[in-house]
């Protein structure tokens, strides 16, 4: 039976490799997205913080709008983010620099979701208490 | 173009142009700062919104607060140079991996420089040019060290 729309049985997908659709690939997938994305926020948050040289209550006005629930829940997933991010950067150095690094990558990895599970279970529900207790006042 | 392949047994010549060899501090950028910004930003993100009403308690008066302490604007202002110039030169990876014509490219990388250089700009003279105490601001916004409160 054809596999594949050339009429081959060339199987549609290359078989798994030690890298493609493993944790490494991931790993830089969602190293890169959350790169990406931090920067793009340090752009905009750069300029909400310059209101405070315009005056107080433009800075308090643009300030303001981080306090709904919607910007809350992006907040959390900025944090997400970051987190991320930060203790994979931590991974990418340990396997560039360390001599076991490469061996160790793919535990290193889940240790890095580990630690991120944890932050964060330490800062959502603090957050998102901060923010919902917020809304109607 | 043509290109020749040496013969396999061809000794080994590594061809390199004399003077830095900036991709490779750019490599070592990327990971030193990594490390100190992994300190600078959750520091920032612990006293901004984890500490007493986190995200609720941020206003002006928030603010005059932290940079009247010489400590809060340098930390600041070393964290806003470190995560740009890092950003920056990530984003600089990421738009030479995926921009394949040469105009294109170079718009982008020409964007990105411009967006860095503006914002640390920008960034730095907020922090050192700030005034906690603006004359004539509605005294109930200022922090509470104003003259007017
Ligand atoms: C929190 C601490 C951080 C750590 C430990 C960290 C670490 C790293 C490391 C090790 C790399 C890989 C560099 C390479 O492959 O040569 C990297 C890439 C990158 N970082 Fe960070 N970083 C941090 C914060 C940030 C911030 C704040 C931004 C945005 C402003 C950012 C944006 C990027 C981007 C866009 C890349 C390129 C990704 C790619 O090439 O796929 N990082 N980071
Ligand atoms: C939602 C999360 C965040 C909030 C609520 C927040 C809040 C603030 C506030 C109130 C300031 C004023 C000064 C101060 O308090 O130190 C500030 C400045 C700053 N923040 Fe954040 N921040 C957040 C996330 C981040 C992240 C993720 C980064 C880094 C990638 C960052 C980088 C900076 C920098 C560089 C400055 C100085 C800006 C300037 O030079 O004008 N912040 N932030």
């Amino acid at each position: 039976m054809p596999n594949n729309p050339a009429g081959t049985m060339t199987p549609r997908r290359p078989a798994g490799t030690l890298y493609r659709g493993r944790e490494g690939m991931w790993s830089w997938v969602l190293h890169r997205i959350t790169g990406v994305a931090i920067f793009f926020f340090l752009l905009v948050h750069v300029l909400d913080t310059a209101m405070v040289r315009v005056a107080p209550g433009a800075y308090n006005a643009v300030i303001d709008t981080y306090k709904n629930p919607i910007m809350g829940l992006g907040e959390t997933a900025l944090v997400a983010a970051i987190v991320f991010h930060a203790f994979n950067g931590i991974r990418i150095i340990l396997i560039d620099l360390w001599s076991k690094g490469a061996k160790y990558q793919r535990v290193m990895f889940w240790i890095v979701i580990g630690l991120w599970v944890v932050t964060m279970l330490g800062f959502a529900p603090r957050h998102l208490i901060n923010v919902f207790s917020e809304v109607g006042h | 173009m043509a290109t020749t392949i040496d013969s396999p047994r061809a000794p080994h010549t590594v061809r390199r142009s004399r003077g830095v060899n900036w991709e490779k501090w750019g490599w070592i950028y990327m990971r030193a700062s990594g490390v100190v910004l992994l300190i600078l930003i959750f520091g920032h993100l612990f006293v901004n919104l984890w500490l007493g009403d986190g995200i609720k308690a941020i206003d002006f008066a928030f603010v005059g607060g932290k940079w009247s302490d010489p400590f809060w604007q340098v930390w600041d202002c070393v964290m806003l140079w470190l995560a740009m110039i890092h950003g920056g030169n990530g984003m600089r990876t990421i738009v030479n991996d995926y921009a394949t014509r040469a105009l294109t490219r170079k718009i982008l990388l020409a964007g990105i420089l411009v967006a860095v250089v503006a914002e640390i700009v920008l960034g730095t003279l907020v922090i050192f040019t700030f005034d906690p105490c603006p004359a004539g601001s509605p005294a109930d916004l200022l922090p509470s060290f104003c003259p007017v409160n």
